[in-house]
């Protein structure tokens, strides 16, 4: 499913955090957003998901596209729109309540979908295999999710994500809060994701950017003061060893951010 | 090296003094249950847990009548107080708290200020508050144990909800967007996340609620009245309470005034140990629910 972001323009209240973006993004395949910080890149991704307007005051001008249905559309449900794209954040959030087996289910079961039994086993195998988890945690479903590892539980959260079986998966900084073989492993499930959805991550390690994407996406803000611009954005080959910017390729070569 | 010795003499004095303070604050808490328990015992037995004290003028009789209104009366202040407690916590943390509206901000204050203004109400002002109410609607003699019950609501509301609110806003903002992100709608979240990852804490609130009225007098004195006869209908008539009851036992003593005071710590010994049961109650609650997780 490709994305169409249309002179996006994303504010908080009283600030512009993401200004005029416009992009295309493919389907099949891992998008890299990189940036310095407060660039407004997790604004950015959030915008594609419509979950940018739960932050009180926060506004979005401009469209996105998910093969050519406007997301903003008058007549566009927010909520519907979420279940469609998933979502992955920062930090592992489980839900404490639940046991490993419910968290996968989450989606369905918050969202007062009824799956049969065996509908529910299958999609608990089939969303753990996806997120590499199953090996490690199918002799303890009934365990709760929070007593996994860090690095286990945002793999549970994106078994959580996939279970709905969304076209989108919008990643922000997945494993900046976990170990390196926790990291390697959702890097190796993100190369696996791509064969099926259209992934965009948001992450602050170019060498991973430099792994995991297709696409990379350099953001920052300018003189302007209006906020993150979309500076430059081209195949990973290009952005990392031909940058035509020299924002690019400053910040590249560690020289700010 | 030296200093470090002094830093561990140091330390070991400062555990030493909190220790000491810790079992000075026991001494009191110890000493009222002790004296309960030990004159309280006299006439804990069969009786008082079977007889009222309909036409009994000397030794005998017991608490039935007031056990039962204590029950009645807590029970029915909660399901009247709890909902609209939780309701506005909700209300004020899930909706007002991320609302941009100057019109929802506002009421939001006027609520907060309102149950600020609850919360500071002695409990004999809530009893004539629904005296007057009660003479302007019903009738001036009306009693009954609904009557008391809403007093203690206004007694309880404000103390739930304040609490109520506390342990709410405790629910970490990333349960609340791993929901939204999945697609679920806003209320769904709030019974399906939020309430449930906050009902250890809701539990407890609602036990601080119940503790801070069931050991409530003046305003049950005053409308839902004494008497010495069972009542279960909290509709009509006067009904007793444990406090109350206590109270008159104390204070309305007959010749055989033994038999009035034992019945008063007997009757004060049920409601401690009452209170006592239903903190292990909740704390079981609480306990059994982090385990099956
Ligand atoms: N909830 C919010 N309310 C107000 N302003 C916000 C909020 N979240 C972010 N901002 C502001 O919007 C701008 C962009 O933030 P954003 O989180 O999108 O940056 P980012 O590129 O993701 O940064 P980082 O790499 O540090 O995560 C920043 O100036 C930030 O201060
Ligand atoms: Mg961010």
């Amino acid at each position: 499913m490709t994305i169409e972001i249309e002179n996006l323009n994303a504010y908080y209240e009283g600030l512009q955090a993401v200004s005029d973006v416009s992009m295309s993004i493919p389907e099949r395949a891992v998008t890299a957003l990189i940036g310095p910080s407060g660039c407004g890149k997790s604004t950015l991704l959030r915008c594609i998901n419509r979950m940018h307007e739960i932050v009180p005051g926060a506004r979005v001008g401009g469209g996105v596209r998910l093969d050519g249905a406007d997301l903003y559309a008058a007549d566009a449900d927010p909520v519907e729109v979420r279940a469609r794209v998933g979502m992955v954040f920062q930090r592992p959030n489980p839900f404490p309540t639940m046991s490993i087996a419910e968290n996968v289910l989450a989606g369905f079961r918050l969202r007062g979908e009824r799956l049969s039994k065996a509908d529910s086993e299958s999609v608990i195998e089939r969303a753990l295999h996806s997120a590499n988890l199953w090996d490690e945690v199918k002799d303890r479903l009934k365990r709760a999710g929070t007593s996994l590892s860090g690095g286990q539980q945002q793999r549970l959260c994106i078994a959580r994500a996939l279970a709905s079986r969304p076209d989108v998966l919008l990643m922000d900084e997945p494993c900046s809060a976990l170990d390196p073989a926790s990291t390697q492993a959702i890097e190796d499930l993100i190369a696996m994701l791509r064969a099926e959805h259209t992934v965009v991550i948001v992450t602050h390690n170019l060498p991973q950017a430099a792994r995991v994407a297709d696409r990379v996406a350099f953001m920052a803000t300018t003189e302007t003061g209006d906020g993150g611009h979309l500076i430059e954005y081209g195949t990973t080959d290009e952005m990392f060893n031909h940058p035509v910017r020299s924002a690019t390729q400053d910040y590249i070569a560690g020289r700010f951010g | 090296m030296r200093i470090a010795r002094k830093r561990r003499i140091a330390d070991r004095g400062f555990t030493i003094a909190l220790a000491c303070c810790g079992l000075l604050a026991l001494i009191p808490l110890i000493s009222v249950v002790w004296t309960t328990a030990s004159r309280g015992l006299r006439r804990l037995d069969w009786d008082f847990f079977t007889q009222s004290m309909r036409g009994i003028t000397g030794a005998g009789g017991g608490a039935l009548h007031a056990i039962t209104g204590t029950l009645l009366i807590t029970f029915a202040a909660t399901l009247i107080a709890v909902p609209i407690a939780i309701g506005t916590a909700l209300w004020l943390v899930e909706y007002a708290a991320g609302s941009t509206s100057p019109v929802i901000r506002a009421l939001a204050r006027t609520v907060r200020a309102v149950i600020d203004v609850m919360a500071g109400i002695p409990s004999i002002v809530a009893g004539l508050f629904m005296y007057a109410v009660i003479a302007v609607t019903v009738g001036p003699g009306y009693r009954s144990g609904l009557a008391g019950a809403m007093a203690l609501v206004i007694i309880m509301v404000p103390v739930v909800e304040r609490s109520g609110e506390e342990v709410l806003a405790r629910v970490p903002s990333e349960l609340h967007e791993a929901a939204l992100a999945l697609g679920v709608p806003k209320w769904r979240m709030i019974l399906k996340v939020v309430l449930p990852t906050a009902l250890p804490g809701l539990v407890s609130t609602l036990l601080l609620g119940v503790s801070r009225i069931i050991g409530e007098t003046a305003p049950l004195l005053l409308v839902a009245g004494f008497t010495d006869s069972m009542n279960y209908d909290l509709t009509d008539g006067r009904m007793v309470s444990l406090p109350v009851y206590v109270y008159s036992q104390w204070q309305n003593k007959g010749v055989d005034a033994a038999a009035y005071d034992d019945r008063a710590w007997t009757a004060a010994l049920v409601l401690l140990a009452g209170v006592v049961l239903l903190h292990g109650l909740a704390r079981l609650v609480v306990r059994r629910r982090n385990q099956t997780r």
